[in-house]
């Protein structure tokens, strides 16, 4: 473990908006802004936690439906059909288009389960604050960050078949409610990832 | 309040370091949580806005011209990214045509004006009126642009329509390719080094 000082034991803090290094208020729950971009300071936003598993539950409640409900009507010449994100992934995989259909499992599918695992888990640790796998939970968090983002590929994907499609009575392309829920899944952990402090995983017994 | 010039802290995990001196391109990887921080930017403000300002001429051909066109049984039809994400906003699922607007067409436009209006005042080391909120909308609004996510819906698009529609890729799809990466160059650089290079004008 490096024995480099800590911003919080130091007593200062790093502005979040423009990086300015300010002296931390005292006492400390005292509020106080940036004074180079007005920003207000946190020493750490602890109550994200609390915020974070709210988002993170109301988008593991969003999922159910997204995955249940339709996210796409397709009529072909009078024949209509209603296909949810799995069936699109299944039709894919047996046309032969197996990249494809690995691209869309990873956004829709593999993304979306994989945050609800990583966050949950930052955030059971960060009451705790273990020491375990600091260094691991780090890369993890960033990681949600980087690529949470591409699960609103079936939303983008859904739009533009819907934009297109629009032969009448002859073949016809609708958006269904599933791909509300769907997007809402994508903000609500994009939202509660950026709620979650990721310094709180280096805090507590440093030594 | 006192502050401490030279120093920064690594967003990620607290830890405090002297302020380097980078050279371009470079950047500090923190050696207690392995996250690179405070990277200073490959381009000088004279490309960077070049860039941007290209970024922008392409943005606006990438909105215009439709995406791809699809033949069926003798009728043809194209659709841009605005009617696309228009389609979006029917039925029961209508509401989710907002944030597809926001992400892919509004927050992209804003974030390249908004990098446009600093960066021209920031040539001349001065700061642009409404300095301050530009710049903490551009934090702000920079996890919601989504336009390389866009352009693979695209692509997947054609593939899915491809089974059973005739399709060819429109004008607006090979914008929307170089906009993606002309995107990426401008909204990669740590913005918050514009703080600094600007701070004389403020003192003096």
């Amino acid at each position: 473990m490096s024995t480099r000082p800590r911003a919080l034991e130091l007593g200062v803090i790093g502005c979040h908006t423009c990086g300015l290094v300010c002296a931390a208020p005292s006492p400390a729950n005292q509020a106080a802004r940036c004074p180079r971009c007005g920003e207000v300071l946190h020493a750490r936003r602890s109550d994200g936690v609390s915020r974070a598993w709210a988002l993170l539950l109301a988008a593991m409640v969003f999922y159910i439906p997204a995955n249940m409900l339709p996210v796409m009507y397709t009529d072909m010449l009078g024949h209509g059909s209603n296909s949810t994100i799995c069936t699109g992934i299944i039709e894919f995989w047996k046309a032969g288009s197996y990249g494809i259909a690995l691209v869309i499992f990873i956004a829709s599918v593999a993304v979306p389960c994989a945050k609800f695992l990583i966050l949950g888990m930052q955030l059971i640790t960060a009451r705790r604050h273990p020491r375990w796998a600091r260094r691991e939970r780090a890369r993890l968090y960033r990681l949600v960050e980087i690529v949470g983002y591409w699960s609103m590929l079936d939303v983008l994907v859904v739009a533009i078949v819907a934009g297109l499609v629009k032969f009448k009575a002859l073949a016809d392309i609708e958006p269904r409610l599933g791909i509300l829920f769907f997007g809402g899944v994508v903000i609500l952990t994009m939202l509660a990832a950026m709620q979650f402090d990721p310094r709180l995983i280096w805090d507590g017994n440093e030594t | 309040m006192k502050v401490f010039p030279n120093l920064v802290v690594c967003e990620h995990c607290d830890a405090v370091y002297r302020r380097p001196m980078l050279a371009p391109g470079e950047s500090v990887r923190c050696e207690v949580c392995a996250a690179s921080f405070h990277r200073a930017g490959r381009l000088n403000v004279d490309r960077w806005l070049a860039l941007t300002v290209a970024a922008t001429v392409v943005y606006v051909i990438a909105n215009v011209c439709p995406l791809i066109r699809i033949s069926f049984k003798g009728l043809h039809n194209e659709a841009t990214l605005w009617q696309s994400v228009a389609a979006l906003a029917h039925g029961s699922a209508a509401l989710i045509a907002v944030p597809a607007a926001l992400t892919v067409i509004v927050i992209p436009l804003l974030h390249m004006l908004l990098l446009g209006w600093v960066l021209l005042h920031a040539r001349r080391g001065r700061r642009a009126p409404g300095f301050h909120i530009a710049m903490k909308l551009l934090v702000v609004l920079r996890p919601w642009s989504m336009l390389e996510v866009a352009l693979i819906g695209i692509l997947v698009s054609v593939i899915k329509l491809a089974g059973f529609l005739y399709v060819t890729p429109g004008v607006g799809l090979w914008a929307i390719s170089v906009l993606t990466v002309l995107f990426t160059l401008i909204a990669g650089p740590d913005i918050r080094h514009l703080w600094d290079s600007t701070e004389s004008a403020v003192r003096s």
